[in-house]
């Protein structure tokens, strides 16, 4: 078999996360925070640990602010619906996955006014596009930072700057980047960054996170959940202190464990290890795709510019039947379709058919790479 | 026989954070349940050798640990 869907969670796992999130069951099994003893506090120092190791990954100094949550939706979700008050602007980009669409299309209905900035057919954001869009209320500049269609990578640096001139804050969704490319929040000027645990940053599904940014006012931010905290518990008002303001109810201990084993398998290897890897994967990819006359792939096709995902589509087949066809006959695993993402198929030009999508990830191997071009060449033909 | 204090935080994730700090400078320290006479916070609270007291104190301060409050426990250390 021949997994080609890291962009929807990858797999395999390290033996190493499998094992943390086992271990943390066996022996450090308390509630944190909830209780004094010791498989509480053993508990609880698992999670602070992985708070501190993401924290240093991602390049913010106060680990407090690393807040966890199910997933990268859910982070977006807390960071839009604690951030934007009607009245307030929003840039966006017309990449983005519906988990940045929909909530800002609800918002839309309470009184936010949005700017959805166009990219360019292989997936580009031109800062100067974003910079044209800025209004004199834009409160918020929300981005993806690579497509999880394309795959192309947001100059997210230089957006970050446009948003600090104009005195707003940047989120980037990091859902297909983070555990793929180097990401350091200061340097990039980045405010909020939303991940989740389950793809590049090889853990379990069922956590993520959204990281603060050192500089960023967390007073002007409300919680989308209020309840116990384990702090403060003679309050019957939500508690202002991180992490705990934007964490109610027991944690997900395991989840945790294992993403902070995924963390630190990562490290271990290098994230430009990993990068390399992905890049010739990419490369190998893209060049035999276009190879095939009946294939039109969609993208930059440049892995520098690019996390590890390939789209295409084949002319006179739907994507459906490449997808089936695929699995069946050669067990290449791909995902068809529109990828929750309507308004990167329509700027890409795949809308609404889709396409099919092919991500490699960190256990795929040039020979996989080959072995799925082989098996798309023949389905392509026959 | 060693008098031991205790340091009362808000968070669980303070705790967490003064005890690496501690620990990693060296001062003999150990996480217990909250004594109910001083609080009902967090239920986690930092005890130490009450000798340490304006050394714990500092390393706290310098890092920006927020705490609530430091105690003198009795004779039992509870």
């Amino acid at each position: 078999m021949i997994y080609l869907d890291n962009a929807a969670t990858s797999w395999p796992k390290p033996p190493e996360v499998l094992k943390a999130m086992t271990d943390v069951l066996e022996h450090a099994g308390g509630n944190p925070g909830r209780s004094g003893h010791r498989l509480s506090i053993a508990a609880a120092r698992v999670i602070y640990d992985t708070r501190e190791e993401i924290a240093r990954f991602l390049g913010i100094s106060d680990p407090l602010r690393v807040i966890f949550t199910g997933n990268a939706t859910h982070a977006i979700n807390l960071a839009l619906k604690g951030i934007l008050r009607p009245g307030d602007h929003v840039v966006t980009s017309s990449i983005e996955h519906n988990a940045v669409m929909r909530p800002l299309r609800s918002l839309e209905k309470q009184g936010i006014h949005l700017s959805m900035v166009p990219c360019t057919r292989d997936g580009r954001l031109d800062v100067r596009d974003v910079e044209m869009a800025i209004k004199s209320t834009t409160r918020l500049i929300v981005v993806a930072h690579a497509s999880n269609v394309v795959g192309t990578i947001s100059p997210v640096a230089e957006i970050a700057s446009i948003a600090h001139q104009a005195g707003a804050l940047l989120l980037v969704d990091a859902a297909q980047t983070a555990g793929a490319i180097a990401i350091d929040m200061k340097a990039m000027g980045i405010d909020l960054l939303a991940f989740t645990g389950h793809k590049e940053l090889q853990g379990p599904p069922g956590i993520g996170g959204l990281v603060i940014g050192d500089n960023v006012d967390v007073s002007k931010i409300e919680p989308l959940m209020r309840g116990g905290t384990g702090s403060r518990s003679e309050s019957e008002e939500q508690p202002d202190d991180l992490p705990d303001k934007f964490e109610s109810g027991t944690a997900n201990l395991v989840g945790i464990a294992g993403l902070g084993a995924g963390l630190r398998w990562i490290m271990d290897r290098g994230i430009d290890e990993i990068r390399d890897h992905m890049k010739k994967l990419g490369q190998t990819l893209i060049d035999g795709l276009s190879a095939i006359s009946e294939v039109k792939v969609y993208g930059a096709l440049d892995p520098e510019r690019s996390v590890g995902i390939v789209s295409f589509t084949v002319t006179g087949k739907h994507v459906s039947e490449i997808g089936l066809r695929l699995d069946e006959e050669y067990e290449v695993l791909s995902r068809v379709g529109l990828h929750c993402a309507p308004a990167a198929h329509k700027t890409i030009g795949s809308f609404p058919e889709g396409a099919v999508r092919l991500a490699p990830g960190f256990f795929t191997t040039m020979d996989d790479i080959r072995e799925a071009i082989q098996a798309i060449s023949k389905v392509v033909r026959s | 026989m060693t008098q031991y204090g205790v340091v009362l935080f808000h968070t669980t994730s303070a705790v967490m954070r003064a005890e690496k700090l501690l620990g990693k400078e060296g001062y003999s320290i150990k996480l217990i349940p909250t004594p109910r006479q001083f609080s009902s916070d967090c239920g986690i609270a930092l005890r130490f050798d009450w000798n340490h007291g304006e050394m714990v104190k500092s390393v706290l301060d310098e890092a920006k640990v927020e705490f609530d409050a430091i105690h003198l426990l009795d004779s039992k250390g509870v």
